[in-house]
């Protein structure tokens, strides 16, 4: 479980998050949802310890990162899974020598041991015939299920998604969501989605974070965002005139 | 301000690059990687170049020798001093600012660019070792490329000056033999070693820390290799006081 308590973050004297208190649940898929420049991506890189907030405190099980040695930080690292948004595959790597990257780092494995645990991996994320291809060879979505591999080859107790399905088609977008979401429910891990993608709300989003400028706006689910009276929230996930008709649908069912 | 506060960065940054090692199986592949590109990959242009700035060195040394009583040994002994004592080791790495400098900007800069480096840092790698350490250890080579440009750069001297008709080939071996000073060869290549550090780090330091997107990995290129010839000849002269003044 992470705790994120009253964290702030300015950069250059301007206030990108602003006293954010939540905390982030084992084996459920939360999501962060704002509008770009809400301060989302800042949030993730304040949990994952790429970016340190200026106050407030976030703890992991228990540990307060801030309070621990950087080795000890390092080791804390050891235990998160990151998928980027631009999926971050080494580029002079292939696919099964990024996802052998992190098991080579820190594991004391065999070779036929890692390799069997990249083989179960590739398959678990459906690219079995891409193993010896390089990022710059493969589509976006399988560039991102290289990147979902990647992360969960340690069985991390943490997964970070930046934006996973951003510049998909909706097809795959969806996949990869099922997928992200399958792998949570299966290992018990705790995932935090950073995304717009409504879709995925919708779908995957047990637990939701709105943000808006800096500020948590609103928290609650999938189902309960149907029914919230939030202004902002309302605004925002209903500002296509698809989702207004389902919302109204969904009304209208209600009553 | 602004540099001094870069000097502190590049500081800490050195520090970090010998914290926390990284497992030796990974690095002794990384580290010959390294040495293909930086190293083997560099050979071709110093011979090059080597070969025709010699040749130069003798062909002006010839036809600047206006008077009769200077002896014709000096076109030797000229190439001699200035390929062991300038041109190689100095000039050779204002080259290798350009092509290694730039190359190691260019590849930090677009890992940082697209991620990469946020990938290894949340994995829990020490980023600053995974990736400069290697190129630090690859270049600690760089004084056998010198000495290949040292002995290219003679004999492109000896081709020009006994081909082009400015001295007889007995003349110019006595002039490379004349008053030869081993040290000078030293000399050389602990300004050489000296270099080779600075070719590793400072553009990975602009590399690692920039920020932006593709045109500011262009812009840290040319910025890195700006620097890193400016502290070469500033280290150049120090050097040069330290050790032969």
């Amino acid at each position: 479980m992470i705790k994120v308590n009253n964290i702030q973050k300015s950069f250059d004297g301007t206030l990108v998050l602003n006293g954010i208190t939540t905390s982030f649940e084992k084996g459920k898929t939360n999501l962060i949802i704002g509008q770009s420049g809400s301060g989302k991506t800042v949030f993730v890189k304040c949990l994952l310890g790429l970016i340190t907030p200026d106050e407030g405190t976030i703890s992991y099980n228990g540990k307060i990162y801030s309070e621990l040695t950087p080795d000890e930080q390092r080791d804390l690292r050891q235990e998160m899974g990151m998928v980027f948004q631009g999926s971050a595959l080494f580029d002079s790597m292939t696919v099964e020598g990024n996802i052998m990257f992190p098991l080579e780092m820190f594991t004391k494995q065999s070779k036929s041991e890692m390799q069997d645990r990249v083989d179960f991996v590739l398959k678990r994320v459906n690219l079995l015939d891409a193993n010896h291809k390089f990022p710059s060879e493969i589509s976006g979505g399988m560039q991102k299920r290289v990147a979902i591999g990647r992360a969960i080859v340690m069985n991390p107790k943490y997964l970070f998604c930046d934006e996973p399905n951003s510049g998909l088609d909706p097809k795959t977008a969806i996949l990869i969501d099922n997928l992200i979401h399958e792998i949570t429910e299966e290992y018990d891990i705790t995932t935090v989605i950073n995304t717009h993608d409504m879709n995925s709300v919708m779908e995957i989003g047990e637990k939701i974070i709105f943000l808006k400028d800096g500020v948590k706006e609103w928290e609650g689910t999938n189902k309960e965002i149907f029914k919230t009276d939030n202004e902002a929230i309302t605004n925002f996930v209903y500002s296509s005139e698809l989702f207004k008709k389902v919302r109204q649908m969904y009304i209208e069912e209600r009553n | 301000m602004n540099y001094i506060s870069s000097i502190g960065s590049y500081a800490i940054m050195i520090r970090e690059v010998f914290k926390k090692p990284t497992k030796w199986r990974i690095m002794k592949a990384l580290i010959l990687k390294e040495i293909d590109e930086l190293i083997f990959g560099s050979v071709g242009i110093l011979i090059f170049i080597s070969f025709f700035i010699g040749g130069v060195v003798a062909i002006q040394t010839a036809l600047n020798i206006t008077n009769d009583l200077i002896p014709k040994n000096l076109v030797g002994f000229a190439t001699r001093q200035s390929i062991i004592l300038e041109f190689a080791p100095t000039f050779c790495s204002i080259i290798m600012a350009g092509k290694v400098g730039s190359y190691i900007t260019s590849s930090i800069g677009t890992m940082r660019v697209t991620e990469q480096i946020d990938a290894l840092e949340v994995m829990g790698v020490n980023a600053l070792n995974y990736l400069v350490f290697p190129k630090i250890i690859a270049l600690l080579l760089y004084p056998f490329l010198i000495a290949i440009a040292m002995n290219v750069g003679i004999f492109g001297g000896w081709v020009a000056g006994v081909f082009g008709g400015f001295s007889t080939s007995a003349d110019f071996v006595e002039g490379l033999q004349l008053d030869f000073i081993p040290f000078h060869v030293e000399y050389a290549f602990i300004k050489t070693l000296v270099f080779a550090f600075i070719l590793a780090t400072i553009p990975s330091f602009h590399g690692f820390y920039m920020k932006g997107g593709a045109l500011e990995v262009g812009k840290a290129a040319t910025t890195s290799f700006v620097w890193t010839s400016v502290v070469i000849i500033i280290l150049n002269y120090i050097l040069t006081q330290l050790l032969l003044g």
